[in-house]
């Protein structure tokens, strides 16, 4: 018995803690990585509609949003409550797209430019009418890597 | 006296024992400031722009599988109206034509989705309609490789393979210039 507590007193009883920080640290690295810091805020309501062929967007600098819905609360004294295009901090018309896609292209390398998507975040309630005139735009810019951005769904549609 | 000095050169160390607060300091602001928001979505290729019309007359009327939405989000298939429910089904047929009717494509890769829609068609169905159309290719193509290859269909296949499968189910899918009788919100 004396021995055995003996040895139990000899040995350190405390978990060493010298290598929390490079623990936190390495988190902290995965963070760092995976965050977009939020760049635009939307000033239109954009709740998109769900579907189950999805593909997932994999460079984000290759990616640019335009955001197609109807304005918010605090805007729409400013914008009225008809569909809006927004791209990036501004609500534009579908003349600026053209500018907007050239000022992202600017920023990235030449070989990639041909990979460049155009991600339309669009409401579900808004009608064709507005989207259609961008898509249009986005050909006649020669933009024709597009994508309808969408949560997923795993319900059936009623028949 | 000798032994103090010793003693005093090896605690010349910095204390690290706050960098681990330090670290968990900066580990909460990106926790907080981290919006893991993956952008998923329906990729889709545009055609160029051009001005000509396209010419759709030497199109023989069996190969093409015309969707209309009108502004009501009510679709017409092939002068019938149908439920997107069953939409992805019967475009499957459609294509694949295991019965080899008359009135159904003469092959998988002659088939052409025609798709039109109204300026007053919500985007919602619009949506919904474009994924059932693209549902039902991803569903042949699947079934193709499975007999094919016994694989799953995927981005990982060797090119060659998913080549083959897709010149031998080509994903056709034309948009017409919308209608515009519907009523456009304002």
């Amino acid at each position: 018995m004396a021995k055995f507590s003996k040895k139990r007193g000899k040995a350190s009883p405390k978990v060493s803690t010298a290598s929390l920080p490079d623990i936190i640290f390495m988190l902290l690295f995965f963070f760092m990585m995976v965050t977009v810091l939020r760049d635009s805020t939307l000033k239109v309501a954009v709740n998109t509609p769900e579907a189950t062929q999805l593909t997932k967007l994999e460079e984000k600098s290759l990616v640019n949003y335009i955001y197609i819905g109807r304005p918010t609360i605090q805007y729409r004294d400013l914008y009225g409550t008809a569909p809006r295009i927004q791209l990036g901090d501004k609500i534009s018309i579908v003349d600026d797209i053209p500018l907007f896609l050239e000022q992202h292209k600017v920023k990235l390398p030449e070989a990639k430019r041909t990979q460049i998507t155009s991600s339309l975040r669009v409401d579900g309630e808004v009608t064709m009418g507005i989207v259609q005139d961008v898509k249009t735009k986005l050909r006649k810019s020669n933009q024709l890597k597009i994508n309808y951005s969408a949560g997923s769904r795993s319900g059936k549609l009623e028949n | 006296m000798a032994k103090t000095k010793t003693r005093d050169r090896m605690n010349n160390e910095i204390n690290a024992g706050s960098m681990a607060d330090i670290a968990f300091l900066l580990l909460i602001f990106f926790l907080v400031t981290t919006t893991i928001a993956e952008d998923k979505g329906i990729l889709v290729k545009l055609p160029p722009w051009s001005d000509e019309e396209p010419d759709i007359t030497k199109l023989k009327e069996r190969n093409v599988f015309s969707v209309l939405v009108n502004a009501q989000n009510d679709l017409l298939v092939r002068d019938e109206p149908m439920k997107i429910g069953r939409l992805r089904e019967a475009a499957k047929e459609f294509i694949r034509n295991p019965q080899r009717l008359e009135n159904m494509s003469e092959a998988p890769n002659k088939a052409i989705i025609s798709l039109k829609n109204d300026r007053g068609t919500e985007y919602d169905t619009y949506l919904a309609v474009y994924n059932e159309l693209k549902g039902a290719y991803d569903e042949l193509w699947e079934t193709e490789a499975q007999k094919r290859y016994g694989t799953p269909y995927s981005e990982d296949m060797p090119f060659a393979q998913r080549k083959a499968i897709k010149t031998e189910i080509p994903m056709v899918l034309s948009e017409a210039e919308p209608t515009n009788f519907g009523e456009e919100d304002n």
